[in-house]
């Protein structure tokens, strides 16, 4: 305790941050919220109708040619910050999602479980 | 880029901020620039430019309560609301208002799944869940029942009907406006009313009686700015037992006609589901030789459309078909089709395709192999939702750095036959020539979406330039198609807010009577014109100025 008193305030948040983000309710939360929005479009299994890949995935396998996964549950460079800005911009052909249909709160969550699943090297299969 | 609603202060705006605030919480109302940038449509022809249709603020309810303070709240400001149920409209306008500056009034909130029939086979939902959210909830809990899904399976069961979406079954279930029973609305007074049976106290049947007694206005509120529906009930499919389908091929152009007449009959005696036309023709686009025969203006040259099919050991047409039954039922079915077939288009193949016991594994959703390749978007025609069509917004193997930032839709309805189907392929082909860009050909085919008509997509040549002078030629385009359209009687199904003004006014029958009786009950019930103003082409009073003034 005394030593987290004598770190800077900023240290102290980052560090109960990187504890929350290691919490298996979090990581639950959002390994639940990516199957439900993320992985029809980002996941590792088959396209419809004999498409080789789904959408999302398909144009991140353009996009970096193999420089990095295509798949996001692959990908360890997705914290937070950077995956809220692409879900709330959009980007090319992905739309920008609304509060209403992914909170604040879920993204920092698909983040952590993000983090976790590309150490685990585990993709979702299943659309 | 903070705008407001027309004709509002920024007093009032901020005062009815805070009522709505009060109404529904602080955190649902959402003003910002970052909190807005999802409303916009990413596909609009008019992105960036002064007249973009973006919204002034959106407000998400959780409740019909919530809605209804939303409305009465709106009406004291005489602030124009504009109601998206799950926002995805995409090619349509996504959640763009027809007027800038409108509040959004975002419906996901509410996406509760009230009530499933297995026995009596019908949903009542609210205008939050998706199409992935009913077969979900239909599969987690193992119910007997399909669903009737659009391409893409985010979309909301109620904003689809909304805007007389479609799906891939069953005629009857593919209207899904059509097979809807009994919705419930608030209306511009801030008032709930119930449609059909459910405008009894206590109804028993709101979802399997849909016209009640009366006259039913459930019509008014599909592309119209009647009310906001908050709650909707679906007729369902029941799991069949047995999916099969089969194709059949005719060797000659002139032979769609006979193909579409027989396809017209198994279809309405409920035989089939969605037929799929198709042309192996395509692949010949590449010859020079055949390219023109199939593009030519004033009219395709057909003998050689036939010898260069000949030449090439193709068929000029094909039909892919699909069964839902029993084993035995539709075997039955299949041999029965290819019995008429025979009969009424000589020349014909039939060509046995899938059979397969329902409920379907995974594998058999994601096989690729069958008898024959297929044009079909197989999973949409199994009741399974999905996101896989999507690929036509990104990158492509042929485009892999770009995307088809102009995705827009536009459909022409035309007669349900081979006559009208070659009609179109000309039309549009010259207009094409006219306008000096590709698209517009003679294996252009239909869909058929609705049962009882063929849909001709007719946004050709969408994909391209996207510099202010591309879009603004696009949208000439559009402009142009949908007028020649009027000329041959067709007509538009479906347009984006930039397009409706034009659609509607080429339903003009009698002085533009439909209009006017539309606009009149608009005033008569809406008098400040709060509700989607401008919406199917109807203006109310306060912004009727505004017809026919959105321009690319």
């Amino acid at each position: 305790m005394k030593t987290i008193g004598l770190l800077p305030a900023a240290a102290v948040i980052l560090i109960a941050g990187s504890v929350a983000a290691q919490t298996p309710d979090l990581v639950a939360t959002g390994k639940a919220k990516f199957a439900y929005a993320c992985a029809p479009c980002h996941g590792a299994g088959p396209g419809d109708d004999g498409k080789p890949m789904l959408p999302g995935t398909q144009s991140l396998a353009y996009k970096y040619k193999g420089e990095k996964p295509a798949a996001l549950e692959l990908r360890s460079d997705l914290p937070a910050e950077i995956l809220k800005t692409f879900v709330r911009r959009g980007s090319w052909s992905m739309p920008a999602f609304r509060k209403t249909e992914v909170s604040d709160a879920e993204i920092t969550a698909i983040a952590a479980y993000l983090a976790q699943s590309s150490k685990a090297g585990v993709a979702t299969k299943t659309r | 880029m903070a705008i407001l609603p027309p004709r509002v202060s920024a007093a009032q705006f901020g005062s009815a901020i805070r009522q709505f605030e009060a109404a529904i919480g602080k955190e649902w109302v959402f003003t910002s620039d970052e909190d807005l940038f999802p409303y916009r449509d990413p596909f609009s022809m008019i992105k960036d430019e002064a007249n973009e249709l973006v919204p002034s603020a959106a407000v998400a309810p959780d409740t019909v309560e919530q809605v209804q303070a939303i409305v009465r709240t709106a009406n004291q400001y005489k602030i124009p609301l504009y109601s998206i149920s799950t926002g995805k409209n995409y090619a349509y306008g996504g959640a763009s208002p027809n007027v800038r500056g409108s509040v959004i009034v975002d419906l996901k909130r509410m996406n509760r799944v009230l009530e499933v029939d297995a026995d009596r086979n019908f949903a009542l939902v609210e205008p939050g869940v998706a199409y992935f959210d009913l077969y979900r909830y239909i599969q987690d809990r193992g119910l007997k029942l399909w669903i009737d899904t659009p391409d893409p399976g985010w979309g909301s069961l109620v904003g689809n009907a909304m805007d007389h979406g479609i799906g891939y079954t069953l005629g009857f279930y593919r209207d899904h406006m059509g097979a809807h029973c009994g919705m419930e609305v608030v209306l511009p007074n801030g008032e709930v009313m119930r449609t059909g049976m459910g405008a009894m106290p206590g109804a028993k049947t709101w979802q399997e009686y849909k016209h009640g007694f009366g006259p039913d206005p459930a019509g008014l509120f599909a592309q119209g700015n009647y009310g906001i529906v908050t709650k909707m009930g679906f007729r369902l499919m029941p799991q069949p037992e047995h999916w099969r389908t089969g194709m059949v091929t005719v060797p000659r152009r002139r032979d769609f006609i006979g193909l579409v007449k027989t396809v017209n009959y198994l279809s309405d005696l409920f035989i089939i589901g969605e037929p799929w036309y198709g042309s192996p023709l395509r692949r010949l686009m590449g010859n020079t030789e055949f390219r023109e025969a199939a593009t030519r203006a004033g009219g395709f040259n057909e003998t050689e459309l036939d010898r260069l099919a000949a030449a090439a050991g193709l068929h000029s047409w094909q039909v892919e078909l699909q069964f839902y039954g029993s084993e035995k039922t539709t075997l039955a079915n299949w041999e029965y089709a290819k019995e008429l077939f025979a009969r009424n288009v000589p020349g014909s193949r039939a060509i046995d395709g899938e059979s397969l016991r329902v409920p379907l594994t995974q594998a058999q959703i994601e096989n690729t192999t069958g008898p024959y390749p297929t044009n079909m978007r197989r999973n949409v025609t199994q009741g399974v939702p999905g996101l896989g069509v999507w690929y036509q917004t990104g990158r492509t193997e042929q485009q892999q750095d770009r995307w088809n930032e102009t995705h827009f839709g536009l459909f022409s309805m035309v007669p349900r036959s081979g006559e009208g189907v070659f009609e179109a392929q000309r039309v549009f082909a010259d207009i094409a020539h006219e306008m000096g860009i590709p698209g517009g050909n003679a294996l252009l085919t239909p869909v058929n979406w609705y049962q009882f008509s063929f849909l001709m997509a007719s946004g050709f040549g969408a994909a391209g330039d996207l510099t202010p002078a591309g879009k603004k030629k696009q949208a000439d385009l559009l402009r142009r198609i949908i007028r020649a359209n009027a000329e041959h009687g067709w007509g538009d199904y479906r347009a984006p807010p930039l397009l409706q003004d034009d659609v509607a006014e080429a339903y003009s029958f009698n002085n533009h009577v439909l209009r006017r009786f539309n606009e009149t009950m608009k005033d008569a019930i809406d008098p400040n014109g709060i509700l989607s103003p401008g919406r199917g082409g109807i203006w109310p009073k306060p912004h009727r100025s505004l017809r026919g003034k959105l321009k690319s």
